[in-house]
């Protein structure tokens, strides 16, 4: 069922090209500061992501809850979490927004949404079927979006997570940024079949989108969203999208075809949507170009931020293990 | 002599494996050659030599285990790659139900002569999900072996004796010395259970294994110019682990400290403890210290890390807590 006022506005066109370009530009200044060796981390670049991620979070309201996986920066960017508490968290800072002590890869900003941030591939979906349980269980109304990539898939938790939800028709949006690559395999060579086609054997939607293609990822997840919303359960999106940066920093992606990373370079899709903003009169150059600068200032001071921030005290090793500091630990 | 890292020990492990024996397979993430022959090179060019033999899978702990175990029980000797030791956990059904009870369930009728590869560590700011060593749990379930090698030659030798040994056995490479290179002599061979006296000593034994040996060697080196002769012992096989070895040096150094990576609570220095005071409770003249790392998660930030992890100093700390009584 395609619902009635499934389309991005004009005013949603723009807000993506805000998310995407703070996106783009954070990832950017971080890989920057990790080249000059300013930051050490280990870090999964969202780099020709950033549509899929600023696409879905459009949809969203504030208090809907966001999973994710390491490669992650563009869905906490999205879902709002603040870019000062994210960066610190990146130097492992007190002021981060895990206080330092989980960094990068388990971003976790409730205050946002973002409930979990996962290294282990596949195991955000079980995770989100819980979160989602609990506002059916409430009846809060929120609607719960697990990320993933093409490579989780295949683990049995993707399997088992999408039957129970469909199950009991839980609040959940099963979203899968499909980057081709896992790691460094293509995912034709790992995935048998369609990803998209997987919906049907647990009885829900899914649907094949391109994700950089920001109308067509704003409709498809604004399905997703309002299907879920309205009680009637989970959607799968196979969102097709590309990364630029290989799987993570340093990775020199030579298991890429040159002619492939040239072409998905070529229609990067942020600078697309400017031009599409432009071209369609929905902003003028002046507009967009003040919307990139307020995003590289606003990162100019996180990263000051972030850099002056002190570390934690080593006594935080042996505080949040439990509720409270054990006696006889 | 030839010098190469522990990630060319393996290497070199499995392709000998492999041109040896027909029935060893390697199979793993992004392990075959189009995928860059694993992620610290440990099985390049096995693909191209071995075809079939050697395949990347799809992100599958549990089908990759499983398929180990399926293997093995017909008969093959396969060699699977679980690519860090935290995603064993995704494939633990597999490893502790199935392959280690299957040859005492089946009163003997089947074996699982499987090798899993696996490879964890802290000190690279990984944070929580990709540094934890498991090891002790694993030493938990009878029907396991377990390994962790400290050096290149050892890495080498023992994955081969995994490879040819009968029982399920978990090799755990450590992260952080995998580009460090060693002497490998051609012929050597490390045998399973068997500890190696890495360092001669007479006051204090230290027992351990994998990346914490380097430490204790160096803290022995240290304490020597005050006059105190510490012998460090390699268990090199957790489990079985080789209590002649540590019960013939303890009895002469009547001093012992327990070593390794993974946080002390309930690890694997609790139970090579508690087996000496139990054999050598009246030769002791100081109870047996524990060193490994701090009981908590494996924290991100540096700082945190670093205090996280068993030290230089933790290790002299505890030498000189057993010296302290005469
Ligand atoms: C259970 C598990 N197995 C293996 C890994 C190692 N690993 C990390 S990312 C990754 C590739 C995942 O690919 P995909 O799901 O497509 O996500 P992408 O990185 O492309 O965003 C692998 C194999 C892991 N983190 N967890
Ligand atoms: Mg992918």
């Amino acid at each position: 069922m395609t619902r009635p006022n499934a389309a991005a506005g004009p005013e949603d066109l723009i807000k993506i090209y805000r998310t995407s370009t703070l996106i783009k530009q954070t990832d950017e200044a971080i890989r920057g500061l990790l080249r000059r060796g300013r930051l050490q981390a280990n870090y999964y670049s969202p780099r020709g992501q950033e549509i899929v991620a600023a696409a879905m979070a459009a949809t969203l309201q504030p208090d809907d809850y966001v999973v994710t996986i390491y490669r992650g920066l563009h869905d906490h960017l999205a879902k709002g979490v603040p870019l000062k508490a994210l960066m610190a968290e990146y130097f492992g800072k007190v002021d981060g927004s895990c206080k330092g002590k989980g960094g990068c890869m388990h971003i976790t900003h409730p205050e946002a949404g973002v409930m979990v941030t996962t290294g282990i591939v596949g195991s955000g979906m079980p995770i989100a079927n819980g979160l989602a349980l609990a506002s059916q269980e409430r009846k809060d109304g929120r609607v719960t979006v697990t990320n993933f990539g093409d490579g989780a898939t295949n683990i049995g938790s993707f399997h088992e997570s999408m039957n129970l939800a469909s199950l009991w028709k839980l609040p959940v949006v099963f979203l899968c940024q499909n980057n081709l690559f896992a790691e460094h395999t293509a995912t034709e060579l790992c995935t048998a079949g369609n990803i998209v086609d997987r919906a049907k054997g647990y009885a829900m939607p899914g649907i094949l989108v391109d994700g950089n293609d920001p109308e067509a990822m704003y409709a498809a997840a604004r399905q997703a969203v309002d299907r879920a919303r309205d009680g009637e359960g989970p959607t799968l999106i196979e969102a097709r999208t590309f990364r630029f940066e290989g799987h993570n920093y340093g990775d020199p992606s030579s298991y890429i075809p040159k002619e492939m990373m040239a072409e998905a370079k070529a229609n990067d899709p942020v600078p697309k949507l400017r031009a599409l903003l432009i071209e369609r009169g929905i902003a003028t150059e002046d507009e967009v170009a003040k919307i990139d600068a307020d995003a590289a200032a606003e990162i100019a001071e996180a990263v000051t931020f972030a850099q002056e921030s002190p570390y934690p005290d080593v006594a935080e090793n042996l505080s949040d293990v439990y509720a409270t500091v054990l006696e006889n630990a | 002599m030839a010098e190469i890292t522990c990630s060319q020990a393996t290497q070199q492990a499995l392709d000998e494996a492999m041109a040896a024996d027909p029935t060893v397979l390697v199979f793993g993430e992004d392990v075959a050659d189009p995928e860059g022959g694993g992620i610290m090179g440990s099985t390049a060019g096995l693909s191209t030599k071995y075809g079939s033999r050697v395949r990347s899978t799809p992100i599958s702990e549990q089908a990759i285990a499983g398929a180990a175990v399926g293997a093995a029980i017909a008969g093959m000797r396969p060699v699977a790659e679980i690519m860090l030791m935290n995603f064993i956990t995704v494939a633990m059904d597999m490893i502790v139900n199935h392959a280690a009870k299957t040859r005492f369930m089946s009163g003997g009728k089947t074996a699982v002569p499987l090798t899993i590869r696996t490879m964890s560590g802290a000190g690279i700011g990984a944070g929580g999900q990709h540094s934890d060593m498991y090891e002790a749990w694993l030493a938990h379930v009878p029907g396991l072996k377990v390994v962790v090698p400290s050096n290149a030659a050892d890495q080498k030798a023992l994955l081969k004796s995994c490879i040819f040994d009968d029982d399920p056995c978990i090799f755990v490479e450590t992260t952080y010395i995998q580009f460090v290179k060693g002497e490998v002599p051609d012929d050597y061979e490390a045998p399973l259970g068997k500890a190696k006296v890495s360092r001669e000593g007479t006051d204090v034994t230290i027992v351990g294994y994998g990346r914490p040996i380097l430490d204790a060697l160096a803290v022995a080196e240290k304490l020597a110019a005050e006059g105190i002769s510490v012998e460090v012992v390699d268990l090199r096989t957790v489990m079985p682990w080789d209590q002649e070895t540590v019960f013939k040096s303890v009895a002469k150094t009547k001093r012992a400290v327990t070593l390794h990576e993974a946080v002390v609570q309930f690890g694997v220095g609790a139970e090579i403890s508690s087996r000496i005071h139990e054999e050598l409770f009246d030769t002791l003249k100081a109870p047996v210290q524990r060193v490994g790392s701090m009981n908590t998660v494996v924290p991100y930030s540096a700082p945190l890390e670093q205090n996280f992890m068993w030290s230089q100093d933790k290790i002299e700390a505890a030498i000189r807590r057993t010296l302290e009584r005469k």
